[in-house]
């Protein structure tokens, strides 16, 4: 019976991430993935085509303006497949990132009523995006075929950036989602935010407009390394990720610990504030 | 040792209140952030006890001056035995869910520490997490992890979960378009498979229709049988009886007692009544055009002498004093006194305008009595509400507006104290044994009970 003693005490000063407690409730990090999977396109008429129609709908009207019109040159591949390689991260991205901002707050009852590590609620909510990925990817290879491109053999690299874009998506939303908690200033920012990334991310452009001496610069930004990465794995090409890409991850990794510890340490307060 | 499975020192828990207590700006936290980052770095290691206890003060004391703030919680410590059942009362407000929350984790406290030994599931809430969009097979496994149950568990206890709740039919619609009692039903049947060591339990059982919550109840005597720690917060005082060994009563933060459960609840009850604190004329919440206010109430014996309780059997007059707002005689004045039991359920109705008539006229000051024959309520105690009407309106109404303390009594003389944990009402009645053939005559029979019945009473 001991061995299942539990101290209750107030805490104070830095927190232990307690990776483990979080292993613990892996049951329900399933079942909250799961869920957000079922009920996200419940009572909608195109139901999980909507996975397919944004990005499709983005890469066409992109692909028309930019690729047709204006011309932005895109590093030796068709237009619209070099764009609908980046679209593909960049949703998986945005939605992640908006879905774990709102997630605590989204789950108010639950962190009010129920105890369970914290972490498990925006994690899963980066977890639920993977769905419409899988989907939009799928038509991704169509589109592959249709203009008869061979995937090279870096494509084993993908699922690395594949996680690379979740890790950034959830380093932004651990911080956002536990600010959000006190400030609901949050909730407002994030649209307003993901779309002025887009415009300095390369998804409707490569990076190789930016001249090389401020591309470090430019990679401040992480999505630049992972939808470069994603790019490169996935078409080859000319620009092979390297020092942005080092730039992005030391940027992704700094922010993702940090927003860690930040998390845990409000995490006490979450069910007073929330 | 580890006989103990609930230890709590000094559990206190200190929560803003207001506006400006709960939101600060972000400006202000971005400037403490700031401030405190760069009193940090340079001397980390030096960051010991001393500074963070200034810290500490210095919020604390801002709390003081800004933000008011109140002890939900203010040490509280109690032991608790492993397979023990206790449970928890108070007033609304009186800090004994901030407590389950405390023992749950959910939120932690400000001073003091708890220990617990053994697995803990706290069901503060039924249905947690449920979903509206999802079907009742898909809510019972969500709901069952949010619970911390395993899925193997859940397997294995489905079907089991499925008849509890009366849903078979039911099991792969929505939630949403179950009636509110199934849904409830369902969200119990979850929460009351959940096997933990120790369970923490928030006022769980108000759910449903009354089978229901009967049912409810049961299982929770059953989990309580199977020699479970269970710690039991309710506003149902039956269920607190039936249930629970010992129960702990908490007032503004503070534990009061500790102890038996009945003598608890008594207390409990009477603190209730009194605390309500002013005399009945004092009293400010009260509905009515004021053309009389009830000023005061007195127990007297049949024969008119003040008593502090009524006893059992025995003839009682209340008499309640009122004083009228105009010096003028008043018309048409209707009295009425609701008299409530232990879980505050409605036992009976003093009524002018049933039992007699209300009163033509009275005098601007006096009181009304009323004349209860032979008292027939069991030991303990029992508030009442008062209301009167003149002329057709509400003149005054006071919930809560005191207390007849009752004290035991012979009720049925025979001798004999009538066992006190079998409701509130005591009742004259009489008993008849019939041979077979005698069956139809009972109407007869029942007539001349007084000479070939035995008769009680």
């Amino acid at each position: 019976m001991t061995s299942d003693t539990l101290l209750i005490k107030p805490s104070s000063g830095w927190v232990t991430l307690d990776l483990p407690a979080l292993w613990e409730y892996r049951e329900l990090l399933y079942f909250l993935t799961w869920r957000d999977i079922k009920v996200r396109y419940k009572q909608t008429a195109l139901g999980v085509a909507w996975a397919v129609v944004q990005p499709l709908f983005l890469m066409v009207a992109l692909s028309f303006f930019l690729g047709r019109l204006a011309k932005v040159p895109s590093d030796g591949s068709p237009y619209p497949v070099f764009v609908f390689s980046a679209l593909l991260p960049w949703q998986l991205f945005a939605y992640a990132l908006s879905q774990s901002s709102n997630s605590l707050v989204a789950n108010d009852r639950l962190i009010s009523k129920v105890y369970f590590p914290r972490l498990v609620i925006p994690v899963a909510a980066v977890l639920s995006g993977l769905i419409d990925f899988f989907i939009a990817f799928v038509l991704l290879f169509v589109l592959l075929f249709f203009y008869g491109i061979a995937p090279t053999t870096a494509l084993w690299f993908l699922p690395i950036f594949v996680l690379f874009a979740m890790v950034t998506a959830l380093a932004a939303g651990l911080w956002f989602s536990a600010l959000n908690v006190r400030y609901r200033d949050v909730r407002y920012t994030i649209p307003f935010m993901t779309q002025g990334l887009l415009f300095i991310s390369p998804v409707a452009y490569s990076s190789s407009l930016v001249p090389e001496s401020w591309r470090w610069l430019y990679a401040l930004n992480p999505m630049v390394g992972v939808i470069e990465g994603f790019r490169w794995a996935l078409l080859g090409g000319s620009i092979r990720p390297g020092i942005e890409l080092a730039v992005s991850a030391s940027i992704v990794l700094i922010l993702f610990i940090g927003g860690l510890f930040y998390f845990r340490r409000m995490e006490r307060t979450f069910a007073d504030v929330v | 040792m580890s006989e103990v499975a609930i230890r709590a020192a000094g559990l206190s828990k200190l929560y803003p209140i207001g506006e400006r207590g709960s939101y600060d700006t972000l400006r202000d936290t971005l400037a403490t952030l700031l401030n405190r980052s760069f009193r940090r770095f340079p001397h980390r290691k030096k960051m010991t006890a001393e500074n963070r206890a200034s810290s500490k003060c210095f919020r604390l004391h801002s709390d003081g001056q800004h933000a008011e703030s109140i002890w939900a919680l203010k040490d509280v410590s109690f032991e608790v035995k492993q397979g023990e059942v206790v449970g928890v009362i108070g007033r609304n407000g009186a800090g004994k869910s901030t407590l389950l929350k405390i023992l749950s984790r959910i939120t932690e406290p400000t001073s003091g520490w708890a220990e617990i030994h053994g697995r803990v599931g706290s069901l503060l809430e039924v249905g947690t997490g449920f979903h509206p969009e999802l079907t009742g097979r898909e809510n019972i496994y969500l709901n069952g992890a949010i619970l911390g149950m395993k899925k193997t568990e859940i397997d294995r206890k489905f079907d089991e979960m499925v008849d509890f709740a009366e849903i078979e039919k039911f099991v792969d619609t929505p939630v949403k378009r179950y009636s509110s009692g199934m849904y409830m039903r369902l969200a119990f049947s979850v929460a009351a498979h959940l096997e933990p060591e120790i369970l923490l339990v928030d006022e769980v059982l108000a759910v449903g229709d009354a089978a229901f919550q009967k049912k409810c109840l049961g299982k929770m005597g059953a989990v309580a049988r199977e020699g479970r720690t269970v710690l039991f917060v309710s506003h149902n005082m039956t269920a607190i009886l039936n249930l629970c060994s010992r129960s702990i009563l908490i007032d503004r933060g503070r534990v009061l007692e500790y102890g038996a459960t009945s003598a608890v609840v008594d207390n409990y009850l009477r603190s209730v009544y009194v605390s309500t604190g002013q005399s009945l004329g004092q009293r400010q919440d009260r509905v009515g055009n004021r053309r009389i206010e009830f000023t005061g109430f007195q127990l007297l014996t049949g024969e008119g002498q003040p008593m502090a309780h009524a006893i059992s059997g025995q003839d009682a007059l209340l008499r309640f004093e009122y004083s009228a707002s105009e010096k003028t005689v008043l018309r048409n004045v209707h009295v009425a006194v609701g008299v409530h039991g232990r879980n505050d359920e409605n036992l009976f109705h003093l009524s002018t305008d049933v039992s007699v008539a209300d009163f033509a006229t009275i005098p601007p000051d006096g009181s009304f009595v009323c004349r209860i024959p032979r008292l027939p309520l069991q030991p303990g105690h029992y508030s009442f509400n008062l209301f009167c009407k003149v002329s057709g309106e509400i003149a005054d109404w006071v919930q809560n507006a005191g207390v007849i303390e009752v004290a035991a009594g012979d009720f049925f003389n025979s001798g004999k104290l009538p066992p006190s944990d079998q409701g509130s009402l005591l009742l004259s009645h009489s008993w008849n044994v019939l041979p077979c053939a005698q069956v139809t005559d009972l109407s007869e029979q029942a007539g001349s009970s007084e000479n070939t019945g035995f008769h009680v009473g």
